[in-house]
């Protein structure tokens, strides 16, 4: 199979997201996709997969021209997209997943269903219950199940959105295996959409890399990681300096404390965090992380044990009591959970402002020289949903109190680019130096070992601390957080 | 079992059959992702007109072909307002929830307490002398026939054809049923208008057979909202739905029974108080997690096939609009 | 001229007219004549000033319960239970009438507070349904009104019967200091429900813009989740926009009870609990707007009582006409949106176009806002 990509362009509003970019991939082999987040790489896979219409150039699949904008036009041309969210139904059973969507003539509970699903699984050694409901599973289940599903389809290109992001790695060694055999046995073409550098480096044969909606570079595999990075960023990028900051007394503790979540127990467990210390967590998605983070803050009941803050019990309290003692929780979803849609910068700086009447023209002021402060580009009287993602976070950051004890962050850079991403992490190391604690989480190891002091990681409710970040490898840690506790 | 007990039985299973066919067909349009509020007053206009409709032509075919159409038209209504032009599901549903049941007792005000004109009861043959369940379930109007079918028709299609995945799955997560090929939202259309048109027929259920007729105020007020409630209780399940509605049938029938005892003195107004009252019992159960507890109990193989029947919470993307860009 | 606005005019007027047909339709179909039946209507509100009176008379407890249903939708909840709670504001302002003998300046003010507090009280239980226990208040609004509708009758039929029987009908009229005045014979309007009412509406409006529980229920409407994560004690929102909107739809229920009727009856609400649920649907969260249309809402209600005397035909007609105008207003609102986005026009930017709902509507089926206790 031949797919030759050419003069693709695209632009979401005032960002160019995909520059005239002509590429072609061929069957057999695995491709990776590079580039920094925001480089383009996911609306190219979009527009090549029928999710998104490109706003100029053409697609030939085999020579003959894809109709645009279509996903079913292109999944009967043979190409299908693993999402990096995949695209199931929660509520059906895996095997009902399996099946939607199917062309007609495999009935819902049939005998050909089952046997083609189990068989699939076997090939690949992906362990699936054909029962087991979808919201149950965890992300790399999810990635199995819709990659079971592709095949029967009969795809012929798959292309997969980072697919490394969240899953342990013993389940990233089973996919890659699974990739390398479709390639390199079935003939089909694979891309990798990634920016992790590594995986890329160990499973691709070639790669192709994008920088600032542009195609930069097409690389025969081996490559060395300098080549790449220089590829992506256009130089190599200094590692961030953190200062070391003496730790002072805990801010912040939880004693014997066992939490229940939905689906996970963390059991009777003591984590003290000490003033300027930043600790991070690890782990697959649902592995207690998200629960042990709103603990902190108060959001999540404890089951058993007692939590301080300064040393006062906050047991039971009102996250309000928590905000009020300066420990604040930030969610990974800034719209839905941090941030209210419809509200102007200046009503959210005097939603969290003081007295029971509003001055506005004192909380316009205000606002205003916030949004100076923190380099934010937008106005008190533009709504916050008119705001980039990047420019939400640092207003976000700009609500904050000077002076935290704690930061309790969901994922604090999702979905930012490069310059936003560093910048937060500029205001939390100001702060850190200042006194505050931070714990966070993120899926990316590489942000969780460049800024933590303390890494523990998190898996299937038990807990491992690793005392020291700069001495353990992204290797060791993504061992780790797949369960191989020492 | 004595001959009064089999008529009380018998009389609760023909009172539910309109809350069965209501609470089915707004079952069908809530999995689909829609709201359809206007229940209460679209089982007024509806069961007005189908009257008005047989009276007029003599034939109860006919009402009921027209209290269908009504029924439909409604929910047309409601499904135009939120896919086409945007509007909120509830906001529509409420304001014709209301105007529908006016314009019932407007045009309705000449048709008051004339002769009924009804559908014919049938006891069929054979399965009606089996003994005790015979009298109960097969000595009844058609309509509550065709109520028995629709339940098995409902089960199936849900869960057992493609056609009951894209249903469930439009209602779920839409993105996904347009991924795999389901055009969402001419879904939503045609699921909404059937849910529609099923709460027409029981609104003829009511005018043309179980309370013949039609008076000011309508018989069956308020019984658009226990249908409501009956959809969120059962789990949008078939099954569960239907029982919900026999339940709360049969708790009314001993509320009445207790009314006319002589024995039993308990206050008229707690009486009086009871539908509502167990209305928002129900959903308190609902809401507080009490089903789900339980299936978490289960042996693991019994939750398989249980997990549906059990579940409690609503098609994910209930009241939400898709809008397919690109 | 103003760019489109031909256009903007033609989009006012188009569901007055709209309504306007469509009643005349179902008018004929009954046998009458459309233009008898307005000039009917006309007449029953503006013929003489008794007719205006009894107009103001829809209007002062409408224009509360409406003063009010803009708190509860300013904080996206759908308080239907506004008219239950009418209803137990005037049972408690008649239980106060039946049982304190004071004089009037001291019993008036009296029965009102009462009555506001009988209304929050039921503003209370159907919020705390909706926080507490997850029943979505459309279904705990509807409910609670049945029930406090049986009670009344209750009420009326049992312990509070008149002592010459007479029926479920109403109660026996109640002493006279116990009663609003009316202002002249010629005007029987009650200045002192005015005066309520007048302060009602600038209160509101100012706790609205001005307050920091204003912006609060703003914030909770449009998204309760981060509203918490801000800070805002989002149940307790919640519970103080249903116990304020309640306490003013209990005054409306004292106003009723107190001066329209001189009694409890059968259907003291008169379904302006509904009525006002439309009126903010129509206009949305503003509480300046809410006079005016509720005016008209008024008139129309005044105007209907005639229908029934002159021309026999049912009432429900007014709620036909006031029905169809806020459905075709919604409908024709998503026509404009969707003509202009087709259209050639410029797409205008979002904070020109005024949309009616300009807060985030709940769905029906919501849970109970987060496991997040506050």
């Amino acid at each position: 199979m031949d797919i030759a990509l050419q003069h693709i362009s695209k632009h979401f509003g005032a960002v160019q997201a995909n520059q005239d970019i002509s590429v072609s991939f061929h069957g057999g082999r695995i491709i990776g996709i590079l580039g920094e987040n925001g480089a383009g790489k996911s609306t190219l896979m979009k527009i090549l997969s029928g999710f998104q219409p490109a706003d100029s150039g053409e697609i030939l699949v085999d020579g003959i021209p894809l109709k645009a904008g279509n996903p079913l036009a292109a999944l009967a041309a043979g190409i299908g997209m693993l999402q990096q969210d995949p695209l199931d139904v929660p509520s059906f059973t895996i095997i009902e997943d399996f099946i939607y969507g199917q062309p007609p003539g495999r009935r819902v509970n049939g005998r050909a269903a089952f046997t083609l699903f189990r068989e699939t699984c076997q090939r690949f050694g992906f362990d699936l219950d054909p029962d087991m409901p979808v919201s149950q599973l965890s992300i790399g289940q999810r990635q199995q199940l819709e990659i079971v599903r592709l095949l029967a389809l009969g795809v012929k290109t798959m292309i997969l959105d980072e697919p490394t992001t969240g899953i342990s790695a013993e389940q990233k060694s089973v996919l890659f295996n699974a990739l390398t055999e479709l390639a390199h046995s079935e003939g089909l073409v694979i891309l990798l959409v990634s920016h992790k550098l590594e995986d890329v480096i160990v499973l691709c044969d070639e790669a192709i890399v994008l920088r600032a909606g542009k195609l930069v570079g097409q690389v025969e595999m081996p490559a060395t990681t300098a080549q790449l990075v220089s590829l992506m960023f256009g130089q190599v990028l200094a590692p961030q300096t953190r200062s070391i900051v003496p730790l002072g007394e805990p801010s912040l503790k939880l004693e014997n404390v066992t939490l229940k979540g939905k689906r996970i127990t963390i059991e009777n467990f003591t984590l003290n965090i000490r003033r300027g210390e930043v600790v991070g967590l690890a782990g697959l998605d649902g592995s207690g992380q998200e629960l042990l983070l709103r603990s902190v803050a108060g959001l999540t009941r404890l089951h058993h044990g007692a939590v301080y803050v300064n040393d006062r019990v906050m047991t039971g309290r009102a996250y309000r009591d928590f905000m009020a003692a300066g420990v604040i929780f930030s969610a990974a979803g800034r719209l839905e959970e941090g941030l209210v849609s419809g509200l102007t910068l200046t009503e959210h700086t005097a939603l969290v402002g003081q007295g029971a009447v509003i001055q506005w023209t004192a909380e316009r002021e205000r606002t205003a020289a916030r949004i100076q402060h923190f380099n934010v580009r937008g106005k008190p009287e533009s709504r916050i949903e008119a705001l980039s993602g990047g420019n939400q976070q640092r207003f976000l950051m700009a609500l904050l109190p000077e002076t935290p004890t704690l930061l309790s962050l969901e994922q604090p850079t999702r979905g930012l680019d490069v310059d936003s991403a560093r910048y937060i992490w500029e205001q939390l190391l100001s702060r850190r130096s200042q006194g505050t604690a931070i714990l966070f989480t993120s899926p990316d190891l590489d942000e969780v070992v460049a800024y933590s002091d303390r890494i523990i990681v998190c898996y299937s409710g038990k807990l491992f601390e690793i005392a020291d970040a700069s001495r353990v490898t992204i290797d060791e840690l993504g061992r780790l957080i797949g369960g191989a506790f020492p | 079992m004595n001959e009064e007990l089999i008529n009380i039985l018998n009389s609760i299973v023909a009172n539910a059959t309109p809350l069965v066919i209501a609470g089915l067909g707004e079952t069908i349009t809530e999995r689909s992702g829609v709201v359809n509020l206007s229940l209460d007053g679209s089982l007024a206009l509806s069961a007005m007109a189908g009257f008005v409709a047989a009276l007029g032509t003599g034939s109860v075919a006919v009402g009921m072909l027209v209290a269908m159409l009504v029924g439909a038209g409604i929910a047309a209504i409601v499904a135009i307002g939120n896919i086409e032009l945007r509007q909120d599901q509830v906001a529509i549903g409420f304001v014709l929830t209301l105007l529908c049941a006016d314009i019932a007792q407007f045009l309705g005000q000449d048709y008051t307490g004339l002769a009924a004109i009804t559908l014919p009861q049938i006891n069929v043959p054979l399965l009606s002398e089996i003994p005790i369940v015979g009298p109960i379930l097969f000595e009844h109007s058609v309509i509550v026939y065709v109520s028995y079918v629709l339940i098995f028709i409902m089960w199936l299609g849900m869960f057992h054809t493609r056609g009951g995945l894209a249903l469930r799955a439009v209602g779920d997560k839409p993105e996904t049923a347009f991924a795999r090929g389901t055009r969402v939202n001419r879904q939503r259309y045609i699921y909404t208008l059937i849910g529609g048109a099923l709460v027409g027929l029981a609104g003829a259920a009511y005018s043309l057979a179980i309370k013949p007729g039609w008076s000011n105020p309508p018989a069956m007020r308020g019984d658009g909202w226990i249908a409501l409630a009956i959809v969120i209780f059962g789990g949008w399940h078939p099954f569960r739905v239907v029982l919900g509605a026999y339940l709360f049938a049969a708790l009314r029938a001993l509320s009445s029974a207790i009314q006319r005892s002589p024995d039993i003195q308990i206050p008229f107004v707690l009486l009086n108080m009871l539908p509502w009252l167990l209305m928002i019992g129900t959903l308190m159960l609902v809401s507080g997690g009490v089903i789900d507890r339980l299936l978490n109990l289960m042996p693991r193989s019994a939750q398989k096939w249980m997990r549906n029947f059990l579940r409690s919470e609503p098609p994910a993307a209930l009241g939400t609009r898709f809008d397919a860009d690109g | 001229m103003k760019p489109g606005l031909p256009r903007r005019i033609a989009f006012g007027v188009l569901p007055v007219v709209a309504s306007l047909l469509i009643t005349s339709v179902l008018i004929l179909l009954v046998g009458s004549s459309p233009v008898e039946v307005f000039k009917t209507i006309f007449e029953g509100a503006f013929r003489n000033s008794n007719a205006f009176a009894s107009v103001i008379n829809f209007w002062i407890p409408l224009t509360l319960v409406s003063i009010g249903l803009t708190i509860t939708f300013s904080a996206g909840l759908w308080n239907i239970g506004a008219e239950g709670q009418v209803i137990m504001g005037a049972l408690f302002a008649s239980w106060a009438a039946r049982t304190f003998v004071l004089p009037s300046p001291i019993m008036l003010p009296l029965e009102v507070a009462l009555a506001a507090l009988g209304g929050a009280l039921w503003g209370f239980v159907v919020g705390i349904l909706r926080t507490r226990f997850g029943v979505h208040e459309i279904f705990g609004g509807v409910g609670l009104n049945a029930i406090a509708s049986v009670f009344a009758i209750y009420l009326i039929s049992g312990p509070w019967q008149p002592p010459e029987g007479g029926g479920a009908q109403a109660t026996a009229p109640f002493p006279d200091y116990a009663l609003i005045p009316d202002l002249s014979p010629e005007l029987p309007i009650g200045l002192f429900a005015l005066i309520i009412l007048i302060v009602s509406i600038f209160v509101v409006y100012f706790a609205l813009r001005g307050t920091r529980w204003g912006l609060e229920l703003k914030a909770t409407g449009k998204n309760p989740r981060s509203a918490l994560l801000l800070g805002v004690p989002t149940t307790r929102v919640m519970l103080s926009a249903f116990m304020a909107c309640g306490a003013l739809a209990g005054i409306a229920g004292s106003y009723r009870v107190l001066f329209t009727y001189d009694s409890l009856r059968q259907g003291i609400s008169g379904g302006i609990g509904y009525l006002g649920v439309l009126i903010v649907l129509l206009i949305g969260a503003r509480p300046l707007w809410v006079p005016v249309i509720s005016f008209l809402f008024a008139a129309i209600l005044a105007g209907s009582t005639r229908l029934r005397i002159s021309l026999q035909l049912d009432q429900s007609l007014a709620g036909i006409l006031q029905g169809t105008l806020v459905l075709i207003v919604l409908l024709s609102n998503g026509l404009r949106q969707r003509l202009l986005e087709r259209g050639q026009e410029k797409p205008v930017p979002p904070q020109q176009i005024t949309t009616t709902m300009e807060m985030r509507q709940p769905t029906v089926t919501t849970a109970p806002t987060e496991t997040a206790h506050e």
